[in-house]
């Protein structure tokens, strides 16, 4: 029956939170595989060109694309396996993963399993809302920040969280005009200091505004947005036409939770960590023993407890593996404590909410 | 607004390809040669086909099967399916994933595609 490997530690996901599970279970000493479906290890900090904000020792101050290099470079010092260019593509019961490259199907199986599969582009409604010319303000940032590429010349965003201004920067700083920033909320979503920028430079960032059709046959040729009232309606003949060529939307992230779904992780649904997510305890476990969830797959967060989440998960797998009980709930206390610090912060706020109301849930 | 119109003109004949940037470095690998609907077109080794393809104007990448409708690019990351393309023949594949190659021929897929 068993003509295929065990992976002992199997993380899936390679991006901050696979990363910082699988550094921190590989130097306790466990085994450690870790699979990703992209050609390189960093997820989606390789196009991430801002700095970071948060305390030092969780990478404020540096780039992204630089956390990613840093993260790879303390995985290579360990023994763990890297499996990359391969999609998990289902769970076979009790312990066995399916894999799939361009080329080939395989099985591994497990003995404690954390899934860091991150998080997918939310879009939104809106007329034509499928013409090319739409991407999710994560392509745009692959094109112009991975392969140097314009998607467009001119650009609408939709979206003033954190990840639109940032991204509408990104924009200018690639050569693009950006028309304008779009919110439905009376008020801007993401940091102060991104929009700052946006404003200084004249990006108009128009609040209450919502986006009604794309324009165009074959491909986006313009955009029509109207004003909203309280209630998110449309307001009649407040409708404006802007003629640009791309939109791009960043309209928030919904975790990837497929293979938690499939292994039969109990699932709630909370809104504020961004919809379905597996039901986990404080150690990152969810209902199915010896499974667990790390990164925006357990519920969509500030980039700053990216890796503090995971190294409980990757910590508490590698315990029961290794047997270093004390190391291991050293790790454990000290990410909590340093978790609680950041959730009790303004930016904290909605994510810990959230996890109350998760634990709440009667499991 | 003389520096705006300025400012505009440049923009227009911005090419799609970066090369000065604030941050980063391109730096692109051996040039390759690929076929899009049989005309010849040109890419870097280390990007993916549909980066390739957006760099040289395309946008249109397939048509949906019930309302013929346009389909672009638009995850990036092998989600979303929107950029389901036959290459070499094969069709669903996600051109977002899969890397360029030399002499690779890529077509706009029409609906489901046939295996």
């Amino acid at each position: 029956m068993s003509n295929f490997k065990d992976g002992g530690i199997v993380i899936v996901g390679g991006g901050p939170a696979g990363l910082s599970a699988a550094i921190t279970a590989a130097q306790l000493g466990a085994p450690v595989t870790l699979i990703d479906d992209n050609p390189r290890l960093g997820g989606q900090l390789i196009k991430q060109t801002h700095k970071f904000f948060g305390s030092k020792s969780h990478y404020c101050g540096i780039r992204g694309i630089d956390i990613a290099t840093l993260l790879e470079q303390q995985l290579y010092a360990t023994p763990a396996k890297v499996i990359l260019n391969t999609t998990v593509i289902g769970h076979f019961k009790p312990n066995i993963l399916g894999l799939a490259n361009q080329h080939t199907f395989t099985k591994l199986s497990y003995q404690r399993l954390i899934i860091a599969t991150g998080a997918s582009e939310n879009t939104t409604l809106f007329e034509n809302n499928d013409l090319p010319g739409i991407y999710g303000a994560g392509a745009v940032q692959t094109l112009m920040n991975v392969f140097g590429i314009r998607p467009g010349k001119n650009v609408l965003m939709v979206g003033s969280g954190n990840i639109g201004l940032i991204v509408s920067y990104q924009l200018l700083q690639a050569g693009i005009n950006v028309v304008a920033v779009i919110e439905a909320l009376p008020k801007i979503g993401g940091y102060h200091v991104h929009a700052a920028k946006l404003a200084r430079l004249g990006i108009p960032i128009l609040t209450s505004h919502t986006i009604k059709a794309a324009l165009g046959k074959e491909y986006v040729t313009g955009a029509v947005i109207c004003r909203v009232d309280k209630n998110f309606k449309p307001i009649k003949g407040t409708e404006k036409r802007l003629k640009v060529d791309t939109i791009c939307l960043a309209v928030g992230l919904s975790p990837l939770v497929e293979i938690l779904s499939q292994i039969g992780c109990q699932m709630v649904f909370i809104p504020q960590l961004g919809g379905q997510v597996a039901w986990h305890n404080e150690n990152m476990e969810t209902t199915v023993s010896g499974v667990y969830v790390a990164g925006d797959a357990s519920g969509v967060e500030e980039p700053s407890t990216a890796k503090l989440e995971p190294s409980i998960a990757g910590a508490h797998a590698a315990a029961r593996l290794t047997g270093k009980v004390t190391e291991s709930q050293n790790i454990i206390t000290q990410a909590k404590l340093e978790l609680a610090a950041i959730r009790q912060g303004p930016f904290g706020e909605k994510a810990a909410k959230g996890k109350e109301k998760m634990m709440q849930t009667v499991r | 607004m003389r520096y705006n119109m300025l400012k505009r003109t440049s923009k227009r004949n911005a090419p799609t390809r970066i090369t000065d940037h604030p941050i980063l470095q391109f730096n692109r690998g051996r040039e390759l040669t690929f076929f899009f609907e049989g005309k010849a077109m040109k890419g870097y080794e280390g990007e993916t086909i549909a980066a390739a393809l957006v760099a040289n104007g395309v946008k249109v990448f397939r048509y949906s099967e019930k309302h013929k409708r346009a389909r672009g690019f638009f995850c990036a990351v092998g989600k979303c399916s929107s950029c389901l393309m036959v290459v070499d023949g094969k069709p669903n594949t996600m051109v977002c994933m899969e890397p360029l190659r030399q002499g690779v021929r890529v077509e706009r897929q029409r609906g489901r595609g046939k295996i």
